[in-house]
């Protein structure tokens, strides 16, 4: 982060702005990802209006950074109208898209409104493993020539993988593809949850090996020694240091409304179909939590040498539970990165260890019989 | 008699005020700017119709209690750098809507 919009940040919180807002425009998506955590049904999405008289409330609010996201954001039909909306009340817009539906008009008008960035989402080189992805066939040569239609607009374009089972050896492909295509390259190593808590698709989080190798690759993290430095304890300074910007400098809300600390932590703080924005940012009890906590509240991790370095998510965290708890995904990156356990990994390897039995079976040597033979290998497994 | 400048604000960009303080992003290069408190006044005020020696006198000579000379001349080297930046416009006669467009395009 450029040290100028880090004292912009440091300022914001200490002016309590919310200056980053990811809103997501729609859940409905013409992809069908099998790591997404999203629900794509419309549940009933906030009106054009609605969503102009948002973000008029936003900007008021001293809200700079805009991020549009969905959900395919494309889906909406008023989307440029919104856009120009955003426009015309100087925010810095940013858009996450697959971009399958952006071609050469789509391009140029993004252009003409100033648009700062556009993210798309790349998971493979390789069609077979990217539509497989996406479950929508041909949305990797979609997305391509849809990058270099936003390319030769002049427009600043980003490739955003996610790391997971199926594309485990391509992110070097992708960040080849991203080099061919004059464009930014990201590389996200977690799936989370769906947002409705079913779990399911953390079986597609890519494995410790795998991780250990992208964390070693110097295109990846930059220097590789300092990225995977072993973690030094948290002194008494650190002990009050905030967790992440979600919910003290930035917030998210969903197509329906609903107000929470970050896309990544489903803790309802509000609806702005009831509420001001400014209100619910002022004065949910929810968001007063969230910003109450520092580093010394958190239970393991303040007494975790990961403490300070570790990527902790509370989004994940809360998920998982217990926002003031350690986010174990992120407790397995940070040994991915060190080698060292964190204390959350070793109290649940502790916890898996087999109480001891009370009854112990031990293979008697030369007794052979029908019942020990039958049985002798679980046996000799517990003895041993 | 100098010549009259007028200043009026791009509209390629993206501003917020933080603060007293203005946050400034032009619309291509992704730079981040910040005005102090006296910049951003004079940004405010750049309404393009407005001669920037009257936005000196009444804006900030009066309420920074400033020389008149010396404000003048730090609004113009403000002025010429925000220019050069795209994200102010100058001209020596009054900046119309048309006219901002047109070298809004250049």
């Amino acid at each position: 982060m450029s040290s100028l919009l880090q004292e912009v940040g440091d300022r914001a919180l200490q002016l309590s702005v919310p200056l980053s807002v990811q809103l997501d425009l729609t859940y409905r998506c013409n992809e069908q990802c099998i790591h997404c955590y999203l629900d794509h049904h419309d549940h009933g999405e906030m009106t054009t209006a609605e969503i102009k008289y948002l973000l008029q409330e936003m900007a008021e609010a001293g809200v700079f950074i805009l991020t549009l996201s969905g959900g395919e954001i494309f889906l909406r039909k008023d989307l440029f109208d919104i856009l120009e909306c955003a426009r015309s009340l100087t925010f810095v817009i940013k858009l996450k898209t697959n971009a399958v539906m952006i071609r050469e008009a789509q391009a140029a008008r993004l252009r003409d409104l100033d648009v700062d960035s556009v993210q798309v989402s790349i998971y493979s080189h390789r069609p077979e493993v990217h539509d497989a992805i996406t479950k929508l066939p041909g949305s990797l040569r979609r997305s391509i020539n849809a990058i270099r239609f936003l390319k030769s607009q002049g427009l600043k374009v980003i490739i955003a993988n996610v790391l997971m089972t199926e594309n485990a050896y391509d992110y070097q492909g992708v960040r080849a593809l991203a080099d061919e295509l004059g464009v930014e390259c990201t590389l996200d190593p977690t799936v989370t949850p769906m947002m409705d808590g079913d779990r399911a698709t953390l079986a597609l989080n890519a494995g410790e090996s795998t991780l250990r190798s992208v964390f070693r690759d110097k295109d990846v993290v930059g220097n590789v020694e300092e990225f995977c430095a072993l973690p030094t304890a948290p002194d008494e300074d650190s002990m009050d240091s905030l967790p992440c910007s979600a919910g003290h400098t930035g917030c998210y809300v969903s197509p329906y409304g609903e107000f929470y600390p970050c896309v990544q932590f489903p803790l309802s703080c509000g609806n702005v179909r009831q509420q001001r924005f400014i209100d619910i940012w002022r004065n949910s009890a929810q968001l007063k939590e969230v910003r109450s906590i520092r580093l010394r509240d958190l239970s393991g991790c303040s007494q975790c040498a990961h403490g300070v370095t570790c990527s902790r998510c509370p989004g994940l965290a809360f998920m998982e539970g217990n926002m003031r708890g350690p986010s174990t995904q992120d407790c397995e990156k940070s040994f991915a990165r060190t080698g060292i356990p964190s204390v959350n990994l070793l109290a649940k390897k502790k916890d898996k260890v087999s109480p001891p039995r009370l009854v112990q079976i031990q293979i008697v040597p030369g007794v052979t019989g029908g019942r020990l033979s039958a049985t002798g290998g679980a046996a000799a497994a517990v003895a041993s | 008699m100098s010549k009259k400048l007028y200043i009026a604000r791009s509209r390629r960009i993206a501003a917020r005020k933080l603060g007293e303080e203005m946050l400034i992003m032009a619309a291509h290069g992704s730079t981040l700017f910040t005005l102090n408190p006296t910049a951003t006044i004079l940004w405010q005020a750049a309404d393009g119709a407005t001669p920037l020696d009257e936005l000196v006198e009444r804006r900030i000579c009066t309420e920074f209690q400033v020389e008149f000379e010396d404000a003048m001349r730090d609004a113009e080297a403000l002025a010429e750098d925000l220019a050069r930046h795209g994200i102010l416009l100058l001209s020596d006669e009054p900046i119309t809507n048309a006219g901002l467009a047109l070298q809004e395009t250049r």
